[in-house]
């Protein structure tokens, strides 16, 4: 066994690398059978001539022995592999345009699919890194417009008791506390959970342990687990810092645990740090509608189990656990899983971007077979002559292969490069709200996929050539070289073209679309002024901070420290910054309004902001006064609204003068003294924007992250360290974050759609090239077919204008029958991306009549220059070649 | 005229070298005659055939070979039986003697 392995190598391999002297032994003994024979013969009797011609008789052609024994060993499946891959490699060279967009087809089919995949496969198709992943749910509130709400501690604890579908219930908010180490204070993310949040996730710390009931009561010694990058990165990677305390702000937190390594937290991935919430039902913030609450199903529970249970629960209060009006759960409360949750936002776009690369990869194929056929014809005469001299036809079809599984190596190498750098573009692309970037790599097995699908067109329609050679009349074929096609197959590459075509259009009105929904985007004024603002949040951290008053000096020295740097024209502060993911919503009561709507209908944004905030933001006042330096604590309580909200609560009345409570029932009453203008709080697509102004000193407590809004002279970026210093020079400890221009903001504030935007642009673009590439080749070919006759034509008098609107018309005929199809492709795909439109119809006109224009441009470009050749046709010399 | 079918039954070619080198070493011209005249001339060998046979063999290491000197100074490569070719005869052999019995026992019961 081993023996004859080795001797296959050793033989084999000597083949190989030392062909002559191998020929030479098989020669020299062939040699030596005929010798023996023809002695033999003479023994016999025969004259030498005779035996020698009989010895020959007996061995038939003395070349093709030798040959079949040397082509009996494995070696020569290799070379005859080799000489094909040397021969295919001379044809694509010697062909360099078909080549070239061959394998640029292939690579932009296949790496833009992979790429668009392996980014998308994380994000919507794997689940969550968590064990059992699918049993994690979201529970949430829901308010009487259907809206999602977060819930309250209250609901939670009502929950734990009377729930029976979840193993474990979690409740979780933001957390950012300021780490005092050796070096400068750092603001970190973090997160304070109930006890029970690790156990929903289903990961337990690495190192230490998890938290346990005990330390979420209030009042229990803080404790803090730390993500394994915090732990790396602040101290040094140290095991024994478990139950060593580390400083957050004033207070000491002991460490009781570290997470493991590659521990993901979906629901806020810059979250570092976790303790516990440490909440009771006897404090005020027990009924704020601020907790995310989600919950792992026990085993055999499905979600529609759970839902049902909870609407139960919801619809069914009872003494033990008293509700709030505003949490009285009287709309139910909704489940769904993680997984949706946190693909929720970006789910539309998403679909549409992978709708997009799917034409793409469609067209990439439609265009690979068309230039397979194309040159498939352009090949018939070499085919038809090597047949006909003695090339057998598993010899051609074995030819054909190693071709197309070349072309398909090549476009899958450039593939790959185009897929690696695809996905970091993706990742330098995506929006913030996209979830799991982290886990975004190239996907091997998508990428297979896509190189496997081309590879089997290659395949397919590379073989034709081979298969009519084999087929057909081989005489006939000689004769008339590559003049003549079936016209079948003119048919359906023609149907090719105009799927790309149609297919192309598709993708360029989605993006036209898009193009137009961003442009109205940007055109929504958001309420106040962008340019020149420099936007920062300022956070006070520290138990000298325990008294509001402390609070409050600080965050008034500060802006007036920044009011004295040069260059600044204007600075206020705000509780809540538009454009920037605050969402601070509190159910305001009307003393007196005439639509009389139930209390928790009404609510609105609230801000709490110094005084010159509006004037800063320009915001417009459109009744009564502002607020100024006067509404102080102890001065009566006032409140500015705006002018939609005002004219839904008080229509045909002056709302100023008239009073309203912010929060709980047994909150003071603030009077209205001045109604100003909308500013879009949440996104420039979404209108809501009900809101209440009050300054900070006459609000119930001291917000202590408040957002610096700056106006500036010229670029306000240049402010930022002058900024920064000014409120150091009030107290240094303060962390100073979120820095941006308010024009960022509200760029970023349509980063979703922009996203969208720039892929599907990207494809359509792509599919605009390979449709014009698709057009192109084919009205070569034809021109390339019809030499003659167009040479006939142009003797019979046809004029150069009149050859060129012949090929020109016919591109253009096909051109215009994939535009009548796309157009109606393209109104059925685009109902589907309704989600992602922003103030134009899905039908909008423009984007159609732009996409249809674009593409008629190319195609009249693509027709040129084929038709441009066959003007140039002389003739003379083509009716002397027949 | 109708002309015997001479050619060797097919899948015996290399139990019948490997039978007629067990002898003695040979050159591949030997064994063709050999095989010719053992069989009475039932059987002509393509010179092809064993040769690409004898090169397979060899390969898989049921023969050696080499280049030997034979008479008036002519060299010749020479077939020898290995051990692993010994036992592949066996085998054979075993194999075939079986199914010859077995049709022959089927023809006997038609008859």
């Amino acid at each position: 066994m081993s023996v004859s392995l080795w001797r296959q190598l050793t033989r084999g391999l000597r083949a190989l690398t030392r062909r002559s002297a191998v020929d030479q032994e098989v020669a020299d003994e062939v040699r030596d059978y005929l010798d023996r024979a023809t002695a033999e013969y003479v023994a016999r009797g025969l004259q030498p001539e005779e035996a020698y011609r009989a010895a020959r008789l007996e061995l038939g052609n003395v070349t093709s022995v030798s040959q079949q024994v040397r082509e009996s060993g494995w070696e020569n499946l290799l070379e005859t592999l080799i000489a094909d891959l040397r021969y295919a490699a001379r044809r694509l060279v010697a062909e360099p345009g078909f080549a070239t967009v061959t394998v640029l087809t292939l690579a932009v089919g296949v790496g833009s699919t992979t790429a668009i995949f392996s980014a998308l496969n994380p994000i919507l198709f794997q689940p969550l890194p968590y064990p059992d992943a699918g049993r994690i749910m979201m529970v949430w509130d829901i308010f009487t417009d259907g809206s999602r709400a977060d819930v309250t501690f209250g609901t939670y604890q009502e929950l734990l008791e009377r729930s029976r579908s979840f193993e474990a219930l979690a409740v979780v908010k933001p957390w950012q506390p300021t780490l005092i180490g050796t070096t400068e204070p750092e603001r970190l993310e973090g997160q304070s959970v109930s006890s029970t949040f690790f156990r929903v996730l289903g990961v337990p710390p690495a190192l230490g342990r998890d938290f346990q009931a005990s330390d979420d009561r209030a009042g229990a010694p803080r404790v803090v687990i730390l993500s394994e990058g915090l732990w790396r990165r602040r101290l040094g990677g140290d095991r024994t810092v478990v139950g060593r305390s580390i400083t957050l702000g004033d207070d000491p937190y002991v460490v009781i645990g570290v997470m493991p390594p590659g521990f993901e937290n979906v629901l806020d991935p810059s979250a570092t740090l976790w303790t516990p919430l440490q909440y009771d039902m006897s404090q005020d913030r027990a009924w704020g509608h601020h907790l995310r609450m989600l919950g792992r199903l026990r085993p055999g529970v499905g979600t529609d189990e759970a839902a049902a249970e909870l609407a139960r629960i919801a619809g069914t209060p009872v003494r033990e656990f008293a509700r709030v009006p505003w949490a009285s759960l009287k709309n139910g409360l909704t489940v769904n899983s993680l997984q949706d949750d946190v693909t929720r936002g970006v789910r539309p776009a998403l679909l549409i971007i992978l709708g997009a690369v799917v034409v793409v990869l469609v067209i990439a194929c439609v265009n690979v077979t068309n230039l397979l056929l194309a040159r498939g014809v352009r090949r018939r005469a070499e085919f038809a002559l090597r047949a006909a001299l003695g090339a057998g036809s598993t010899r051609l079809i074995r030819q054909l292969l190693t071709e197309s599984l070349l072309l398909a190596l090549l476009g899958g190498a450039v593939g790959m490069a185009v897929a690696m750098l695809g996905v970091r573009a993706l990742i330098a692309l995506s929006p913030p709200e996209l979830p799991r970037v982290h886990a975004i790599a190239v996907d091997s097995s998508v990428f297979a996929f896509g190189l496997g699908l081309t590879t089997l067109i290659g395949l397919a329609f590379g073989l034709t050539p081979a298969l009519q050679a084999a087929r057909s009349d081989q005489h006939q074929e000689l004769q008339h070289g590559s003049s003549r096609t079936s016209s079948g197959h003119r048919r359906t590459r023609s149907a090719l073209v105009v799927a790309e075509v149609a297919l192309a259009l598709v993708l360029l009105v989605s993006s036209g679309l898009l193009l137009r929904s961003l442009q109205q985007l940007f055109a929504v004024a958001p309420g106040f002024q962008s340019s020149r603002l420099i936007t920062m949040q300022v956070q006070t951290s520290g138990h000298r901070f325990d008294e509001d008053s402390t609070t409050y000096r600080f965050f008034e020295q500060a802006l007036e420290a920044v009011r004295q740097v040069p260059g600044v024209t204007a600075a206020a502060l705000t509780s809540q910054l538009p454009l920037s993911g605050d969402m601070d919503i509190y159910g305001v009561h009307f003393e007196s309004s005439p639509t009389q709507r139930a209390e928790e209908d009404h609510s609105a944004f609230r801000y709490a902001v110094s005084p010159g905030y509006l004037e800063t933001m320009r915001i417009p006042l459109r009744r009564g006064r502002l607020l100024d330096e006067h509404d102080r604590s102890g001065a009566p309580l006032v409140a500015l609204i705006n002018e939609s909200y005002a004219r839904r609560e008080f229509p045909g009345i002056d709302p100023v003068g008239q009073r309203l409570r912010i929060g709980p029932m047994d909150s003071p009453l603030y009077t209205i003294v001045g109604v100003v203008g909308d500013v879009k709080q949440v996104s420039l697509a979404i209108s809501q924007s009900d809101a209440v102004y009050t300054t900070p000193s006459q609000w119930r407590f001291a917000d202590n992250v408040m957002s610096l809004v700056v106006r500036t002279r010229r670029d306000p970026t240049a402010l930022v360290p002058a900024i920064r210093q000014a409120v150091w020079s009030v107290d240094k400890d303060q962390p100073i974050v979120r820095v941006a221009t308010m024009d960022d903001l509200v760029a970023a504030s349509a980063a979703e759609r922009r996203f969208a935007l720039i892929l599907v642009e990207a494809f359509a673009l792509a599919a605009l090239v390979l449709a014009a590439a698709g057009i192109y080749g084919v009205l070569s070919g034809r021109v390339a077919e019809r030499t003659r006759e167009i040479g006939v034509r142009s003797a019979l008098g046809a004029s150069r204008g009149n050859i060129l609107a012949l090929v020109v018309g016919q591109g253009m005929t096909l051109t215009g029958v994939g535009i009548s199809i796309g157009l109606a492709g393209a109104a059925l795909a685009s109902e589907i991306m309704v989600a992602l439109l922003f103030g134009v119809s899905h039908l909008d006109p423009v984007a159609y009549l732009g996409a249809m224009m674009l593409l008629a441009t190319v195609a009249v470009i693509a027709c040129s220059v084929p038709a441009w050749r066959a003007a140039r046709v002389d003739p003379a010399s083509t009716l002397r070649a027949e | 005229v109708d002309q015997p079918n001479t050619d060797v039954i097919q899948g015996t070619l290399d139990m019948l070298i490997l039978k007629t080198v067990s002898l003695q070493p040979m050159h591949g011209f030997g064994i063709a005659r050999r095989i010719e005249q053992v069989s009475r001339g039932s059987f002509k060998v393509n010179p092809g055939s064993l040769l690409t046979a004898l090169q397979r063999l060899e390969r898989a290491g049921c023969l050696d070979a080499a280049w030997r000197q034979t008479e008036n100074s002519r060299r010749a490569k020479f077939y020898s039986l290995t051990r692993t070719g010994r036992k592949q005869l066996e085998v054979e052999t075993a194999d075939w003697t079986r199914r010859v019995t077995a049709v022959a026992r089927l023809l006997k019961a038609e008859a």
